[in-house]
């Protein structure tokens, strides 16, 4: 990684004492590289999954019930893109370009949230989506409007506003179908059944299996472990089901009084996880789909992106020769 | 209001609102398929502007014609022949190169028409919408005019294929600027602009764009039409069924 000569390097003491003091790191500063590595990856697939995001449920756009659903649609994915494009400058700061990570995507080699692998068949999978999905997003992305790195958390500030206006989106739309006729009830109840394990575990492997977050907590990229994030969501989601008259998946979702430290939760079912490694290993419903259709887009757009390059490369010459 | 002039309102209502609201479906095809994340921003954004005035113009329709209760109903639940839009706005999306010049010739034909009806027009909420329908038009032209040159400038690929899109876009260009029976009437009673009093306008501003990008100016000579009298294409079928899809697979619900 490139760095300036007079840059100052600090210790990892140093740097500890740094974030420890709840300081935050800015591009120009000394890290280690783990911690540089750490959020390049982090970042670089919290945009990737923005950008692939886009694709089950721009899927819906066009056959959205409604105008103002279609144009609620319209917006929502369009912020989805411009997520993507902060977290991509976000990750650029710290010294990899953009052009490498949307390779690394297109190859298959950076990872995605397993979760848009899923597909999206229904209307009501969009409620579901917007309801539990960007839940399940919000509850990782409020403690990173705190990170130790500052473009990241301050990038996730806005992220999160957007966000939490499409919950509230994607449960009315969940709401009204649950008022609605019976068919829409069904449509809303499947979509639910579909989308709750896949969001259980967008959360990751559970603590005792998750090798990076003992150093992320330490760095304060991470504030919370994984299952603490799960069992909030959780928690959170399953009385919203209840108010409209959904039923959650799990025969053995229960209260458990002993749960978050005496104050009480839910307990729930065991989480398959051989669902979860096959999918995060390219073998979900719809992972060729998605990437295929980013693969397909990028190759179309070549002589588009190459046109755009040779137009500014002659605007800069005919400027040049004009001054 | 007369119930002549009524009439008259209704149709001119709909024929804006279908060519924005099949434009604006067309455009969103484009979304999460686009060749850079800045164009998966943009297109979507200009699909919701146009989706935007398809809505507010129905919901203008829906308070002159009674029989329509909202304007999903106009929007959604009609049969083919009964949406009067222009052939050139549901052509297939084509490639990316085609997209943004039909998005130049619509948006610059659009920005001049808001221009004169912001001037006149003696249906005065469709005179208060103008103002904003104008600037959202003028960004559309403007965005799509910086692509036409871009790519008819950019390599001899790109240039080819802009000329490709000029052909094939040609035949539609006759119907954005044919008079009828209906135009004139909107004109005389001083409703709507007729389309060939725009033609000057925009072809001085859609030459120039083109000679920039080392393009020639098409001819625009009456061929293909009908849109306006409801007489599709054949890829308006499919557009249809996905557009109705929800509203005919599932009746009287509310979403």
């Amino acid at each position: 990684m490139a760095r300036k000569q007079n840059e100052k390097i600090v210790s990892l003491e140093e740097f500890q004492e740094k974030i420890d003091r709840d300081e935050k790191i800015e591009p120009k500063d000394s890290m280690p590289e783990a911690y540089r590595k750490t959020l390049i990856r982090q970042i670089g697939q919290h945009a990737h999954s923005e950008v692939v995001g886009m694709l089950p449920e721009g899927n819906w756009i066009t056959r959205a019930p409604t105008l103002r659903r279609k144009l609620s649609l319209l917006a929502k994915v369009q912020d989805e893109a411009g997520h993507g494009l902060y977290l991509y400058c976000a990750a650029e700061t710290l010294g990899k370009s953009r052009m490498e990570m949307n390779q690394e995507l297109l190859s298959g080699k950076a990872k995605y949230s397993s979760i848009f692998n899923y597909p999206t068949p229904t209307w009501a999978d969009i409620g579901a989506i917007g309801w539990l999905v960007d839940g399940a997003a919000i509850m990782n992305q409020i403690p990173l409007c705190r990170c130790s790195y500052g473009p990241y958390a301050r990038a996730m500030i806005r992220i999160c506003k957007e966000e939490s206006f499409h919950q509230r989106q994607g449960y009315e739309i969940m709401l009204t179908l649950a008022r609605g006729t019976k068919a829409q009830k069904e449509m809303a109840q499947r979509a639910l059944n579909r989308w709750w394990w896949p969001s259980v575990m967008m959360f990751g492997p559970s603590d005792a299996d998750s090798p990076n977050t003992e150093n992320s907590v330490k760095w304060k990229i991470k504030r919370y472990t994984n299952d603490e994030l799960r069992q909030k969501f959780v928690d959170a989601i399953v009385p919203q089901a209840e108010k409209i008259g959904l039923t959650v998946p799990d025969k053995d979702l229960k209260w458990d009084k002993k749960r978050n430290n005496g104050q009480g939760g839910y307990a729930y079912g065991e989480i398959n996880w051989d669902e979860f490694w096959r999918v995060v290993r390219g073998d979900g419903p719809m992972n060729n789909e998605r990437i295929s259709a980013k693969q397909k887009a990028w190759n179309e757009g070549s002589w588009v992106r190459a046109a755009a390059h040779a137009h500014a490369l002659k605007k800069q010459t005919a400027l040049q020769a004009a001054e | 209001m007369k119930s002549n002039t009524a009439d008259m309102v209704f149709e001119g209502l709909l024929r804006i609102a279908d060519d924005n609201l099949i434009l604006g479906h067309r455009t969103s095809e484009w979304c999460g398929h686009a060749p850079t994340l800045e164009e998966d921003l943009a297109l979507p954004n200009i699909a919701l502007d146009l989706i935007g005035h398809a809505q507010t113009l129905y919901c203008l329709a829906c308070e002159i014609n009674s029989r329509y209760k909202n304007e999903d109903q106009l929007a959604f639940l009609r049969l083919e022949h009964e949406y009067k839009n222009l052939l050139l706005v549901e052509q297939e999306n084509g490639d990316f190169g085609n997209t943004v010049l039909r998005l130049f010739y619509f948006s610059t034909f659009m920005k001049y028409f808001w221009e004169r009806v912001k001037i006149n027009c003696c249906f005065k909420k469709l005179k208060e919408f103008s103002e904003k329908a104008f600037l959202e038009t003028s960004y559309h032209s403007r965005y799509a005019s910086q692509w036409v040159v871009t790519l008819g400038d950019g390599t001899d690929e790109s240039n080819l294929k802009m000329s490709n899109a000029i052909s094939n876009l040609e035949p539609f260009l006759g119907e954005l600027f044919n008079n009828d029976d209906f135009t004139e009437m909107c004109s005389q009673n001083d409703f709507l602009p007729e389309p060939t009093s725009i033609f000057e306008s925009w072809k001085n501003e859609v030459e120039a764009i083109l000679q920039k990008g080392n393009l020639n100016f098409p001819d625009i000579i009456l061929k293909k039409r009908g849109g306006r009298k409801g007489e599709h294409s054949e890829a308006f079928g499919y557009l249809l069924s996905d557009l109705q899809y929800m509203q005919r697979a599932y009746p009287n619900s509310s979403w």
